[in-house]
């Protein structure tokens, strides 16, 4: 008989990871709290670093998949550790026995009002990168509608490298995504005036670097490196960027018609209870435990839970299908040993 | 005049609003890789003149960037090349240099 393993989140980790258990002969079960797959990805636009489109990856991981047990808007409301193995119970009442389980649950963005500084949910003129993204796909935001936009402004590093936020660590994918809005944006006004305001530019991925290089001199986005201090909105229903020119130390501010904040990443709350239900522990950084962080990235303290994508730290896609793929072997050399 | 026992400062904020980039556009024309500048400081770390002058490619760039004057410190610029032998952006500072010199010349301000 085929070997259960469920899968907590349907994001691309867990359905890569879906996708390789089907083609290893496992009955992989996918429990998704939303009522799609996908997870963040099926809001993107177009994906870094060579703009494929989201939706489409999204269809054709789908397709591979088909064979697999899905649960959406379904949640684990409990799950007990057995001799060997678990015992888990379903929202929907299904319950199932599985050896091994792997949490995808993802991240979520961090919550950009609480920067109360940058007016977002204040000003209809702050959107944040998961904003422009819906924009891009929909064309729908009451905000972006009947605006002749001339000029647009970025802030790199919103809940991101702030204590303050509670969130040290940089989310690693804003800083490209930025570069890529600005492109994309750019596209569709190409006479606005575009600025990002970054601390560092931190593109450490493949073609990241040209991507900047591009944005500069073909899309003329202007880099400045400061962090915005404050937003406030001014007569003409305009909002007013204040930071300061760190290059020649002088206070800078500009008059922008869109602001786009790029809200960081931070680990989804909504894997907790079910974490500490199996002691899967939380690290420093507030993402979940992996056994250690060099080695064994995919496997949590617990034996049989294994880890793979946003739930232990930022990752972009082919990082995350990656870890997915390295998490399913691990399984399988699990599941096979006794 | 009057001493009032105070003074007013005029603000050195940078109004991006209001910034004349018409010479940093009319040079990047002439020579777009200025563009790709990532302020690094190579040019201005490896420049004969920039330890005993204002000159600094680095900063005249951005300078040019903020509409700000450039002319004092183009004056201290011996022309050597050195920093566009460092520049890891590839950009030819030197002809930077020259095209900003010959606009003065033509009796720019
Ligand atoms: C603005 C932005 C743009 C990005 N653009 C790119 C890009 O262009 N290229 C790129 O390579 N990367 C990009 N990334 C990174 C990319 O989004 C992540 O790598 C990817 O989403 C990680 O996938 P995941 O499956 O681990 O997590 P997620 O996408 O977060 O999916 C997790 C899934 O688990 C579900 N879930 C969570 N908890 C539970 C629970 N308790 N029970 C059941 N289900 C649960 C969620 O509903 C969700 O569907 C971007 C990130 C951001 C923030
Ligand atoms: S990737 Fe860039 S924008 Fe994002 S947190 Fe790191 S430095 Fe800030
Ligand atoms: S050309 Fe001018 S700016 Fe460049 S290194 Fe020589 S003196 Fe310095
Ligand atoms: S060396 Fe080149 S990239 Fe670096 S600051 Fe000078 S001009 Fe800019």
């Amino acid at each position: 008989m085929k070997q259960n393993v469920v899968i907590i989140g349907g994001g691309i980790a867990g359905m890569e990871a879906a996708k390789q258990l089907l083609m290893l002969g496992y009955k992989p079960i996918i429990v998704e709290k939303s009522d799609h797959l996908g997870g963040h990805v099926s809001n993107w636009h177009r994906l870094f670093p060579d703009m494929t489109p989201a939706v489409a990856l999204i269809e054709r991981m789908k397709g591979e998949i088909s064979d697999a047990n899905v649960f959406l808007e379904t949640e684990v409301s409990s799950i007990n550790k057995l001799k060997d193995g678990y015992s888990i119970v379903l929202s929907n009442g299904v319950s199932i026995v599985s050896r091994a389980v792997l949490i995808a649950s993802g991240f979520k963005l961090f919550n950009a009002a609480k920067k109360e500084e940058y007016g977002y949910g204040i000003y209809d003129q702050v959107i944040t990168n998961q904003d422009l993204e819906h924009w891009f796909n929909t064309g729908e935001d009451k905000r972006m509608t009947g605006k002749d936009i001339k000029s647009i402004g970025f802030v790199h590093c919103v809940g991101s490298r702030d204590l303050k936020a509670g969130n040290s660590q940089c989310s690693k994918v804003c800083c490209v995504t930025a570069i890529k809005q600005a492109i994309e944006i750019k596209e569709r006004f190409p006479t606005a005036e575009i600025y990002c305001f970054y601390m560092d530019l931190r593109l450490f991925g493949k073609k990241y670097e040209d991507f900047y290089i591009n944005a500069q001199k073909q899309y003329d986005v202007h880099f400045i490196r400061g962090r915005v201090s404050e937003v406030s909105e001014n007569i003409d229903g305009k909002v007013v960027v204040k930071a300061e020119d760190t290059l020649s130390g002088k206070p800078l501010r500009v008059t922008l018609d869109l602001l786009v904040l790029m809200s960081g990443m931070v680990c989804n709350p909504d894997i907790d209870q079910v974490a500490s239900m199996i002691n899967v522990g939380v690290d420093t950084d507030g993402f979940l435990r992996s056994r250690d962080n060099v080695y064994s990235i995919m496997e949590s303290d617990c034996p049989g839970v294994f880890l793979a994508g946003a739930c232990t730290g930022t990752k972009t896609v082919p990082e995350t299908v990656a870890e997915a793929r390295a998490a399913v072997l691990s399984i399988h050399n699990y599941l096979s040993n006794g | 005049m009057v001493d009032f026992g105070f003074k007013l400062s005029r603000s050195s904020t940078i109004n991006l609003d209001e910034v004349d980039m018409s010479l940093y556009r009319r040079l990047s024309e002439e020579e777009p890789d200025v563009k790709r500048c990532m302020s690094c400081g190579s040019c201005s770390a490896t420049c004969v003149s920039s330890g005993f002058s204002s000159m600094s490619v680095r900063k005249m760039i951005l300078a040019l960037q903020r509409g700000m004057d450039i002319k004092d410190m183009l004056s201290n610029c011996m022309l050597c090349g050195k920093c566009s032998i460092v520049c890891p952006r590839g950009i030819n500072t030197r002809h930077l240099i020259l095209l900003a010199c010959r606009y003065y010349q033509e009796g720019n301000k």
